[in-house]
């Protein structure tokens, strides 16, 4: 064979390989998919059943009705996107201040940060809890979102970005007797947009996602979120008659997340590979 | 005088990393530091505390129940960090191409990532379940029997290994792949001028200089998969018999549900300790790459 033979033999092989493995990952998504598109009581006589038609939209018809679904769509929303708002914020100001102005124990205080990449929320879970309670902030919008904020990731990843950022930018301005938050404000921040765009959508995601904290936190139905509103859901899965419905849900829990990844897959990347490099 | 002023110490700088530190001190530094105090406590949800040394930890070892669920999160480790350390490289050479197909089946693999793990516990349920889950449809088609994925406490750990590596290969693919971009081309292009074979350019220019990144992506995984909790806390609430149970669960169950606080304080502090000593290997591993 032709060298080019070779390799368009191997390009087949690998497209093969890559659709069989493809398809090992997708099966459970599909699968999901159809057993939501079918009525419940055609799945309690048996999920074979999925296989084949008749499908019906009446699952997604009955959770557009579902208030108490809507809402813990609503309280996601709000809590991820106050608390990428605030990790921004908090980031944003420390990295400037870390990466550009100069203050007594700043170098230290810096590995102090850093230090707290190594503290798994697990491990702080049982005091955090106690002072949320004294503070009674349980089952309620702070009580969700302030813990969130405590991310020294994102105060690694801004210092990084201001200090790559050339110093005579913020020189210039600051002979031009520019106060340092209006040089913070006007001349660096606007330049930092991608880390904004990158941290943004990795705190989204993982906040969007959690499931340990307001698991803990919320004990109230109408304080949860998707991620431990659909948990609450399964826990009677062995009784349950509404398999097609539970399913559904979790269709419907999916597509927001979805629809994020796919119109901030470039940052995503970007936000996954920062993330290996802490 | 700007000049000057600007390069003098200044505490009014600090105003910027302030409003960080407080909310990094009150809800991370000082949760951490008061868990410590309390695992010296025999404490309970209603305020009755009662100082006994390391008591909470000579009773730990002689838990039965914490030592099975510190076994279990090993054996899960074990389980997961070479599939996830493999898979996501083999998956990254396939792909690491800029054709539009390599994309799709990029966007494929990641797509299981950025789902809560609710949804995938939810999904990988109706995938393994005895009774009417697809695999024991696909094997009742062919007159197989089912095989009880959930409930035998021999494969139950290896059940919750195979969602999680669905559930996390996307991650570690992406950072092959960026590791890949950073491999200089010109190192190729000589190596096509020699007529090295494709698995002579694979074995002796890739894998090398891919080989940091698969130490930082062991690491990595290590780290994440010691905080397994979701998976058996939502599909088998550590059961059947503790064989699902993981730390973490181990410290849920006795901190919020029989409140027993300063013991799960304890069990908290040995979790910190395991993962301080992988993220301390990693930060040593990280500093060689950069230097």
């Amino acid at each position: 064979m032709t060298p080019a033979q070779t390799k368009s033999v191997r390009d087949a092989g690998v497209l093969v390989a890559l659709i069989g493995l493809g398809l090992i990952m997708l099966i459970p998504l599909i699968w999901t998919v159809m057993l939501s598109l079918k009525s419940n009581g055609d799945l309690l006589r048996s999920t074979a059943n999925a296989f084949h038609a008749p499908y019906t939209g009446e699952n997604y018809a009955a959770i557009m009705q579902n208030s108490q679904v809507l809402h813990w769509l609503f309280n996601s929303v709000i809590v991820s996107g106050l608390t990428t708002l605030g990790v921004l914020i908090l980031s944003s100001l420390a990295g400037y201040g870390f990466a550009r102005l100069d203050f007594p124990g700043r170098d230290k205080l810096f590995l102090f940060v850093l230090f707290g990449l190594a503290i798994p929320e697990q491990a702080v879970i049982i005091t955090r809890h106690q002072l949320f309670s004294a503070l009674h902030l349980h089952n309620s919008f702070p009580g969700l979102i302030l813990p969130g904020l405590a991310a020294p990731f994102g105060v690694f990843l801004m210092t990084q970005y201001f200090r790559a950022i050339p110093k005579e930018l913020d020189e210039a301005a600051l002979l031009d007797n520019a106060s340092k938050f209006r040089v913070f404000w006007q001349v660096l921040l606007p330049l930092t947009v991608p880390a904004q765009a990158t941290l943004g959508i990795f705190t989204f995601l993982s906040s969007w996602n959690d499931y340990w904290w307001p698991l803990i936190s919320a004990t109230r139905a109408d304080m949860f979120t998707l991620t431990v509103g659909l948990a609450s859901s399964q826990i009677n899965f062995a009784q349950t008659s509404g398999l097609g419905y539970l399913m559904t849900q979790a269709v419907f829990a999916s597509v927001p997340i979805l629809i994020v990844y796919i119109l901030f897959q470039k940052y995503i990347v970007k936000a996954v590979s920062g993330a290996a490099v802490r | 005088m700007t000049a000057v002023a600007r390069k003098k110490a200044d505490w009014s700088n600090a105003m910027f990393v302030a409003p960080f530190l407080f909310v990094y001190l009150s809800l991370l530094i000082y949760p951490l530091l008061s868990g410590m105090v309390l695992s010296l406590f025999k404490a309970d949800l209603f305020g009755g505390r009662e100082f006994v040394g390391l008591e909470n930890f000579s009773r730990l070892m002689r838990d039965d129940i914490f030592l099975q669920a510190v076994s279990n999160t090993f054996y899960f480790v074990l389980l997961t960090v070479p599939p996830l350390t493999v898979i996501p490289l083999i998956l990254a050479l396939l792909l690491n191409r800029t054709t539009r197909v390599a994309a799709f089946f990029r966007g494929v693999f990641f797509s299981s990532s950025v789902l809560s793990v609710t949804i995938v516990t939810l999904i990988w349920r109706m995938i393994l379940m005895a009774d009417g889950g697809f695999i024991t449809n696909i094997r009742a088609f062919f007159g197989l029997p089912a095989i009880p994925f959930l409930s035998d406490p021999n494969l139950v750990m290896i059940s919750m290994a195979m969602i999680t590596v669905w559930w996390c290969l996307g991650l570690p693919m992406m950072l092959y792949l960026s590791a890949l971009q950073q491999v200089p081309r010109d190192i190729y292009e000589a190596a096509e001028l020699d007529n090295s074979s494709w698995w002579r350019t694979l074995v002796f220019i890739t894998l090398p200089s891919l080989y940091r990144t698969v130490v930082l992506v062991a690491i990595f995984q290590v780290v994440l998969q010691f905080q397994l909790f979701g998976q058996p806390q939502l599909i088998t609430q550590g059961g059947p018999n503790g064989a699902s149970r993981p730390i973490v669960l181990f410290i849920f169950e006795v901190g919020f549900r029989r409140w027993d606080i300063g013991y799960a304080a304890a069990a908290s502090q040995i979790l910190f300790v395991l993962i301080l000593i992988a993220t301390v290997v990693q930060y040593f591993v990280t500093r060689k790459r950069a230097k």
